[in-house]
C-alpha cells in the first residue's frame, strides 16, 4: 500500500525507474505459457543451431543408393527428398537460415521504428503527421507483397530478404512506440532535461525510450514471430535461399508435389516452423499479459 | 447527414493521397532503382541491341519523371502496359485471375467475420469459462501459424496421407471459372478462415468484455432483459465497431495471405501469377499487381470505417 505513485520519480538518472523491462520478465516468467513458450522455442533453436554439425549425410548430396522419395529405413531415417538427399540431414541443417534471417529484419525494423515512433512523438505537428501518415502508406502493403516487388527488379538475394521483412516492420513498431511514448514526453523528467539542456537525443534515447520497454518488449516478440513466417512464406515460394542450400521453406517448396508418396521432408519443415511461430507467439502472449498486469496493478496503487 | 458526407470525403481523399504515394513506391522499387527491369529480365543473353530494345519498349530510356507519368496515366486509361512474359496487355493478364481470387477472398470473409463475431461474443458471454479457455488457446495458436503452414498441414491431412478426402491442387481449364470446383475450394477457403478467425474472435471478445460491463448494459440488466436478449441485441452491436476495424486489416492482410494459400494450392488468382511474374521478371505486371493490392488495402479500410458507422449505435446518432 505505497502512497507513492510509481511513476513519481522524476530524479535523472534513478536506477529502478531505468529497468521496468527487469519487473516485466520476471512477471512475465510466472506464467505457464511463458515457460512453454521458451522451451518450444529454445529446442528449435537448439536443433536449429547444432544441427548443421551433426547431419548423417552432407544435407546437398544424394545418399548413395538411395532412390528419390525413398520410404524412411535403415540408412536414411526418415527417407530422402526429390533429389534422393537425406531428409534428416536436410532438416538438421535448413534452421538456422530460418531464424538469422527473421531475427535481424526484426532488429533492424524495431531499432528503426524506435527511431521514427520516438521522433514523431517528440516532435509532434507536422513532422509527426508526416512520419506517420508515411507509415501508413508502407502498410499498405502486406509484408510478403512488398518483398516481392523488391525481389522483382533485384532478383533472389538473402540481403534484400533482409531488407525487405525489416522495411515493413517499422510502421508497425513506430505506431506502437509513438502510442507509447506520446504520454512519456508530457512527464516532469522529460521536462526536466529539457531545462537543464540535455541533447534532443539524450532525452528520447536515456529518458523517454527506457519508459516504454514494456510495450516495446511485447511489440517485438509479436513482430519477431510474423517476421519468421514471412521469411519462411519468402523462401517456400523460392525467393529466400537458392538450391541446392538446405532450409526449411525450400524444403517444403522442393518436396510438395512428392506429397503422397513421401510426406516427410514436407511435414518436417512445416512442423518446425510452425511449432517456432507457437513457440513465439506464446512468449508474447506471456509478456503481454504480464505488461497489463503490471499497469494494472500500477492504477491500483494510485 | 452532412456530417457523414465529410466524413466520406475527408477519408476518400486520404485514401487517395496513400494510393499516390504508394504508387511512388512502386514505381520507385521496380524502375528506379539501380537494377534495371530490362537488364534482369534479359538476364546473361542480353545483348545490347535486344537491351536498348526492351528498355526503348518499357520506356526505361526516358526520364524517371516522363516513365512514372507514362505509367500512372496508363492506370486511369486502362492501359498498364505489356506483359514481358507473354506480350499480351496486362489488363489481359490480370482479368478474370483478380474475379477468381476477389471470389476466394469473398467466400472466405463471408465465412470468417460472422464466425469470428459468434466465437467471440459466446467467449466474452462465458468469459473463463471452459469454452473462453479452449477458444483462446487455439486461437492464440492458430494466430501464429504462417498461412502455408496451415495450407501444407490441410494437405498432407485430407489430401494424402490421413484422410485422402479433398483435392489439394486445383486444375483449372482457362475460362472456366473456380466456382465449378467447389471441392478444390474447400480447402484454400479454409485456409483462409483459419488466417482471419483468430484475429476477428480475439478483438470480438476483448470488446464485447469491456461492453458487457459498462453502464448501460448494466441498465438493460435491470431492465430484466434476458441475458441473451443483453449480449446480442445490446451488447453485440456496439461491440462490432472495433471488430471491424480489425477485421478489414485482416481482410487486407488476406491480399498477403492469398499470395502464399494460391502458391499452395495452385489457385489461378492473382497472387499465384505475382509469384510467376516475380520469377519471370515481369516488371509490367508486378506493378499493376502491387497498386492493386494497395487499392484493395485502401477500399477495405474505407468500407470498414463506413460498416464502423452503420453499425455502431453511438455514431450514427451523432452524424445524423
Amino acid at each position: 500500500m505505497s502512497v507513492i505513485p510509481a511513476d513519481a520519480a522524476p530524479v535523472v538518472g534513478d536506477g529502478e525507474r531505468h529497468r521496468p523491462w527487469r519487473v516485466l520478465l520476471a512477471t512475465a516468467w510466472g506464467q505457464n505459457r511463458t515457460k512453454i513458450g521458451v522451451a518450444i522455442t529454445a529446442s528449435l533453436v537448439v536443433i536449429a543451431v547444432i544441427g548443421p554439425f551433426v547431419t548423417p549425410y552432407p544435407p546437398d548430396q544424394g545418399v548413395e543408393g538411395q532412390l528419390p522419395f525413398a520410404s524412411p529405413s535403415g540408412d536414411a531415417w526418415l527417407g530422402t527428398d526429390t533429389l534422393g538427399r537425406d531428409t534428416f540431414s536436410r532438416f538438421l541443417a535448413g534452421g538456422y537460415t530460418v531464424l538469422v534471417l527473421s531475427g535481424l529484419s526484426t532488429a533492424m525494423g524495431v531499432a528503426l521504428g524506435v527511431v521514427v515512433g520516438l521522433t514523431a512523438a517528440y516532435s509532434r505537428g507536422k513532422l509527426d503527421d508526416l512520419l506517420m501518415r508515411t507509415m501508413d502508406v508502407v502498410l499498405s502493403f502486406p509484408q510478403i507483397v512488398f518483398a516481392l516487388i523488391l525481389a522483382a527488379t533485384v532478383g533472389p538475394a538473402l540481403w534484400l530478404l533482409v531488407l525487405a521483412v525489416g522495411l515493413t516492420t517499422i510502421p508497425r513498431a513506430a505506431r506502437v512506440v509513438r502510442g507509447a511514448a506520446v504520454e512519456v514526453v508530457e512527464r516532469d523528467y522529460v521536462r526536466a532535461a529539457e531545462a537543464i539542456g540535455l541533447s534532443r537525443r539524450r532525452i528520447l534515447f536515456s529518458e523517454v525510450l527506457p519508459n516504454i520497454t514494456s510495450p516495446l518488449v511485447v511489440e517485438t516478440s509479436l513482430r519477431l514471430t510474423f517476421n519468421v513466417a514471412v521469411v519462411a512464406g519468402l523462401s517456400f515460394l523460392g525467393f529466400g535461399l537458392q538450391p541446392p542450400a538446405a532450409d526449411w521453406g525450400l524444403m517444403i517448396n522442393e518436396n510438395k508435389n512428392g506429397l503422397v508418396i513421401q510426406p516427410w521432408p514436407v511435414v518436417l519443415p512445416v512442423v518446425a516452423i510452425g511449432l517456432l511461430t507457437i513457440g513465439t507467439s506464446l512468449i508474447g502472449d506471456g509478456l503481454a499479459r504480464a505488461a497489463i498486469g503490471i499497469e494494472r496493478g500500477r492504477q491500483g496503487r494510485e | 447527414m452532412r456530417g457523414l458526407r465529410g466524413f466520406v470525403v475527408r477519408r476518400l481523399f486520404l485514401g487517395l493521397v496513400t494510393l499516390f504515394v504508394a504508387s511512388l513506391i512502386i514505381f520507385a522499387a521496380t524502375q528506379a532503382l539501380p537494377g534495371d527491369a530490362a537488364r534482369s529480365f534479359l538476364g546473361r543473353s542480353a545483348t545490347p541491341e535486344s537491351l536498348a530494345e526492351l528498355r526503348a519498349q518499357l520506356g526505361l530510356d526516358k526520364p524517371l519523371t516522363t516513365q512514372y507519368w507514362d505509367w500512372i496515366s496508363g492506370v486511369f486509361t486502362g492501359d498498364l502496359g505489356t506483359s514481358l512474359a507473354n506480350s499480351l496487355p496486362v489488363t489481359e493478364v490480370i482479368g478474370e485471375r483478380l474475379v477468381y481470387s476477389l471470389f476466394l477472398m469473398v467466400i472466405a470473409a463471408a465465412i470468417s467475420v460472422p464466425l469470428g463475431v459468434a466465437l467471440g461474443a459466446v467467449s466474452a458471454r462465458r468469459r473463463d469459462g471452459v469454452f473462453d479457455q479452449i477458444t483462446s488457446v487455439i486461437t492464440l495458436g492458430l494466430a501464429a501459424l504462417p498461412e502455408f503452414v496451415v495450407g501444407i498441414a490441410f494437405a498432407v491431412i485430407f489430401s494424402t496421407t490421413v484422410f485422402s478426402i479433398l483435392p489439394s491442387v486445383i486444375v483449372t481449364e482457362p475460362g472456366v471459372g473456380p466456382w465449378h470446383y467447389p471441392k478444390e475450394l474447400v480447402l484454400p477457403v479454409a485456409t483462409l478462415v483459419v488466417a482471419v478467425v483468430p484475429y476477428t474472435a480475439r478483438i470480438m471478445r476483448a470488446s464485447t468484455v469491456e461492453i458487457l460491463e459498462s453502464d448501460f448494459v448494466e441498465m438493460a440488466r435491470l431492465k430484466g432483459l434476458s441475458e441473451r436478449r443483453v449480449l446480442w441485441r445490446h451488447a453485440v452491436p456496439n461491440a462490432l465497431a472495433p471488430t471491424f476495424q480489425v477485421t478489414a486489416i485482416n481482410l487486407a492482410y488476406l491480399a498477403g495471405g492469398i499470395v502464399v494459400v494460391e502458391a499452395v494450392f495452385n489457385y489461378p488468382g492473382i497472387g499465384l501469377l505475382l509469384v510467376y511474374a516475380v520469377r519471370g521478371r515481369d516488371v509490367p505486371v508486378v506493378q499493376a499487381l502491387a497498386l492493386l493490392i494497395a487499392g484493395l488495402y485502401v477500399v477495405l479500410n474505407l468500407v470498414a470505417d463506413l460498416a464502423t458507422i452503420l453499425v455502431s449505435p453511438r455514431l450514427r446518432t451523432s452524424f445524423s
